[in-house]
């Protein structure tokens, strides 16, 4: 589905991402953990075309990312819920959610919405309100919601669980896990490595700008190293 | 009695033309943040073509439309041309390249046509229609008919349709807006085009009663902003009040007071609105949370 390789990004002079290579593939749930500032953020801007890419190739669903701008890769397919959730916090709830579907004009718009409203039975009942006054919760709950709207083959969630208060990141966490039976490919970037790496397919350790480590996500929850680097075990 | 409505009625004329104005200013306003401080040249532009047009021997429903169009030309233009260039760059530095540009329009309009004042006749004659012991031009229900139906239209686009509320997304947010698949360059030009076509239209309604001459711009682009500001910066019923509100304000300073005090009242609605409520009259508080 999509295949990263040897990526480099940079602000300005400074790079941080120094050459990743990263595997995704279709109905997989893949992580990518790391700890503050080594580049997760980053990566997935690179993905979603927000951030430049100084170096290397991204491959989706078999097409060059290289000439595709940022607006025009969810129609290929791949959704992004940024990190710090970006909603319009000036539009209500609902046109949101109706943004999320931009793209769209049929009728499964309205399945959608309510799919969206079953799945997050609190945005229904603050469908009519300002959505920047929504909780940090109900706004990553927006966030997730809305890139869904898009009909994504792929969803980029970045800190998803980030702020949150230990019940919502787990429902948050079983959200992700079951858009496995939406057929949405899943790339998660999280500081919170033990809960993204016990609902994962597999995981990538993401250190300064580099992949330092990769496998089975069971195999890395038992590895000493990540336990005691980022499992704090 | 007569006298407070006939003061009214010019406001009312008036205060249209800033309506105008201002809700040009809140299209551009609400896609990019961005005051466009050339609003007032689109006005301007949309008077002057016309008249060249309409004396090269177009019928003036034709001379009105193709100054339209061509002022839409021009506001995409310096969006594309000085706007979108300096993407990234705080929005003072913005708004301040608008003021350049309006200078720009005014010297090229000076030498392109002249320096003289013009008009064309107008729409439905210059028999004063009675009412209640007052007079109002037909022109001038024209002018406050076009006001409305624009205020309508766009009360429509942003509230109703998809694009509207893309443009509203891409002020909100603009990486967010390209994710969810906006193409927010396409909505910038959308807004440069269609606030300039309103500037223009408003230029075409006015002048059989104001006339039109280059410099023309400037003040209205001036009391459009008090009007805007009044009303609540990037909203449309904001806009429209501001501006009739404004243009009786000066109405009735220019009817009980003095004339001479008539130009002063646009600063002070813009202080007043400054100290006393910047939200102006219908501005959303903005709620964010992190
Ligand atoms: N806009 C920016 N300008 C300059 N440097 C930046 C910018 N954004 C991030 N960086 C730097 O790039 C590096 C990677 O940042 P990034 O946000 O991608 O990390 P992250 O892994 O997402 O961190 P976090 O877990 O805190 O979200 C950091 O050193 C950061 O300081
Ligand atoms: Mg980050």
């Amino acid at each position: 589905m999509l295949t990263v390789e040897g990526l480099r990004s940079r602000y300005g002079r400074i790079e941080v991402l120094h050459g990743l290579d990263l595997e995704v593939s279709s109905g997989e749930i893949v992580t990518v953990v790391g700890a503050n500032g080594a580049g997760k953020t980053t990566l997935l801007k690179c993905l979603s075309g927000t951030q430049p890419v100084s170096d290397g190739t991204i491959v989706f669903r078999g097409e060059s990312f290289a000439s595709v701008p940022a607006h025009k890769r969810l129609k290929r397919g791949l959704a992004q819920s940024p990190e710090g959730r970006q909603i319009f916090t000036n539009l209500t709830v609902e046109e949101n959610l109706r943004l999320g579907a931009f793209l769209f004009t049929d009728e499964r718009v309205d399945r959608d919405m309510a799919d969206a409203f079953a799945m997050f039975p609190i945005l229904k009942e603050k469908r009519n309100l300002a959505a920047g006054g929504l909780s940090g919760g109900q706004q990553q709950m927006l966030a997730i919601a809305r890139a869904l709207m898009g009909r994504p083959h792929c969803l980029l969630l970045d800190e998803p669980s980030m702020g949150l208060a230990p019940l919502l990141v787990a429902q948050i966490f079983d959200v992700v896990k079951s858009l496995k039976e939406r057929d949405v490919t899943v790339l998660l970037v999280e500081q919170n490595a033990y809960g993204a790496l016990k609902i994962a397919d597999r995981g990538y350790v993401m250190e300064t700008g580099r992949i330092t480590m990769t496998g089975a996500a069971p195999d890395l929850i038992a590895d000493p190293r990540i336990r005691e680097a980022y499992l704090g075990l | 009695m007569d006298a407070l409505l006939q003061f009214l009625f010019s406001g009312l004329t008036v205060g249209a033309v800033y309506a105008l104005v201002a809700l040009g200013f809140t299209i551009i306003y609400n896609a990019s943040d961005v005051v466009n401080f050339a609003q007032g040249e689109f006005v301007m532009l949309g008077g002057m073509i016309t008249v060249f047009a309409f004396e090269a021997g177009l019928p003036l429903p034709l001379a009105a439309l193709l100054a339209i169009l061509v002022t839409s030309a021009i506001g995409v233009a310096l969006n594309k041309l000085a706007i979108e260039p300096a993407r990234g760059a705080p929005v003072v530095s913005l708004i301040i390249i608008t003021i350049g540009a309006s200078i720009v329009i005014r010297g090229a309009t000076q030498l392109v046509f002249d320096k003289q004042l013009h008009r064309f006749p107008s729409f439905s004659g210059d028999d004063p229609i009675h009412v209640l012991g007052a007079t109002i031009l037909p022109q001038s229900l024209w002018v406050i008919g076009g006001a409305l139906a624009v205020f309508v239209g766009l009360w429509i686009f942003f509230t109703r349709t998809l694009t509207g509320k893309a443009v509203l997304a891409t002020a909100n947010n603009r990486v967010a807006a390209q994710l969810v698949g906006i193409n927010t360059g396409w909505v910038m030009t959308l807004s440069f085009g269609l606030s300039a076509a309103i500037g223009a239209f408003a230029g075409v309604l006015v002048t059989p009663i104001t006339l039109v001459g280059y410099d023309v711009g400037v003040a209205l682009a001036l009391k459009g902003f008090a009007a805007a500001m009044l009303g609540g910066m990037g909203n449309p019923k904001g806009a429209l009040l501001g501006g009739l509100l404004l243009g009786c304000f000066e109405a009735l300073t220019a009817g009980y007071l003095s004339s001479q005090y008539k130009e002063a009242v646009a600063f002070i609605v813009i202080l007043g609105v400054l100290f006393v409520m910047p939200q102006g009259l219908f501005g959303s508080k903005s709620t964010e949370r992190v």
